[in-house]
């Protein structure tokens, strides 16, 4: 039996999409203006306001361009309006993005005004929307889906129960060449020994150990307490987990009991090749989601406990419990209740399977409960002050 | 019925997969399905909480998934409420 199959959009660089957004993409903080009214004025586009892309240098800037192309450069992007305060960098975001041969056009707004800039950037956005809404979902196999996995405001159930069911799928997926990747650096303290020795190779074990003791010395130098309320959070603790080893075991089933990570991809890095990846990302939701959409994951995978609410943008959010508690309190922020798990009247395999199937229907179109309610969050990872 | 879980046949704690009250008489299963537990519940354990399954004293290791998952800070009887209060990271 083949893998499932399902109708995506191919993009001009042979990538497989599951959306077709047209994005209004500031540069920086000061072009929200601008970038927000053409998503008012073309309302079939959507504008991605965000915090920051001034006076950044050194690795924080390579990681923020990373993020912002990244995201144009997305499968589930079909074109994208640059609109930056100046010219030099809003061209370098063009050029990064049309690498892919999807439209592209850039707006400065300096020397023409908001006004003016809005007035052209609108013009253009209106012609990709009808160019885009002319694009055909066509028959792609399972294994051209890129997906990302992480969890949040996790409980004691997300490792018994909404975890291993998107284990069971990614090593499932590892198994038929598919692409996934994890991420959660810190988070995974407790557990790291166990995630190293799931490297495919002692190279990549090391690279992966070298990664998680770099954060880990960020944390050493900025904590004024043990961590506790923060990692675990409030909402870990509320629903009983106590310390973050214990978060980090129960993490870590996401991952499969046998699928081997390749390599260790740098945040919002894109992947070279098919298989498990790690990203060194935040744990925290709306950070590392962006920057799993930047590496151009088009579907992701969120088993929560205690019900995080997190969506983003252009990546479609499949959220999975196995709390019966917050399926019932939250059932309008969860795509998938896995609670039968606990009771013994559903097996983890066959929890994957609906997860599979639900992947599917996401990626045929279906609207996650976070498109529905339209959480869009759009949050970049700052590395350090800007000059 | 079950009201707890264990995750390895090597853990010291359970996880409650319903409210337990206290005196409850509750069964545990492994997740391999390999052992069985019963024991008194002397707290109210709510659903997702841990439940000691054995004695555990101060500088103990709780292990759960059977790992360390802290050490123990306050004496804990068998069947109480394993949490912030008696269990801390030994990390952070």
């Amino acid at each position: 039996m083949g893998t499932p199959r399902f109708q995506g959009y191919r993009r001009e660089n042979g990538a497989v999409g599951i959306r077709n957004h047209v994005v209004i993409l500031p540069v920086d903080d000061i072009s929200n203006a601008a970038a927000e009214a053409v998503g008012k004025v073309i309302p079939a586009t959507l504008a991605l306001p965000h915090a920051y892309g001034r006076l950044q240098f050194g690795e924080d800037l390579e990681l923020f361009f990373r993020t912002l192309i990244g995201t144009g450069a997305n499968p589930n992007v079909a074109a994208v309006v640059v609109i930056g305060i100046e010219p030099g960098w809003t061209e370098r975001v063009v050029q990064g993005i049309a690498k892919t041969g999807k439209p592209v056009a850039g707006f400065a707004i300096e020397r023409h005004g908001d006004l003016q800039t809005i007035a052209t950037a609108a013009r253009k956005a209106l012609e990709y929307v009808q160019w885009a809404s002319e694009r055909q979902r066509e028959e792609c196999a399972f294994e051209e889906l890129y997906v990302s996995v992480k969890c949040g405001e996790s409980d004691t159930t997300t490792g018994l129960a909404s975890c291993p069911t998107v284990g069971a799928v990614i090593d499932g997926l590892v198994d038929t060449n598919g692409k996934a990747s994890f991420g959660e650096t810190t988070e995974l303290t407790g557990a790291e020994h166990i995630v190293a020795k799931r490297a495919a190779t002692p190279a990549v074990a090391e690279e992966f150990m070298r990664v998680w003791n770099d954060y880990s010395r960020t944390i050493a130098e900025n904590k004024t307490n043990d961590l506790s309320e923060s990692q675990p959070t409030k909402g870990n603790i509320r629903g009983g987990l106590t310390t973050i080893e214990e978060k980090a075991l129960g993490n870590i089933e996401k991952i499969g009991k046998r699928a081997k990570f390749v390599g260790v991809l740098k945040p919002a890095e894109v992947p070279s090749s098919q298989g498990l990846w790690f990203m060194d990302t935040s744990s925290a939701a709306a950070e590392a989601l962006t920057l799993w959409a930047a590496s151009g994951a088009v579907v992701h995978l969120f088993p929560t406990g205690q019900g995080n609410v997190i969506g983003n943008p252009i990546l479609p959010v499949i959220k999975i419990s196995g709390n019966p508690q917050t399926c019932a309190t939250m059932s309008e922020h969860i795509d998938l209740n896995v609670s039968e798990i606990l009771s013994g009247e559903l097996t983890v395999a066959q929890a994957g399977e609906r997860l599979i199937d639900l992947i599917v229907r996401t990626a045929n179109g279906r609207l996650t409960v976070a498109e529905g309610l339209g959480h869009r969050e759009f949050v970049f990872t700052k590395l350090y002050r800007s000059a | 019925m079950r009201q707890f879980l264990v995750h390895d046949v090597r853990d010291n704690v359970g996880v409650a997969v319903v409210d337990i009250s206290a005196g409850q008489n509750a069964a545990g299963v492994s997740l391999d399905g390999a052992a069985e537990f019963k024991l008194a519940a002397r707290q109210e354990i709510p659903l997702g909480h841990k439940i000691a399954l054995k004695d555990l004293k101060v500088g103990d290791t709780a292990v759960k998934y059977g790992e360390s998952i802290g050490r123990v800070v306050a004496d804990i009887a068998a069947g109480e409420h394993v949490h912030v209060h008696n269990l801390k990271t030994k990390r952070w």
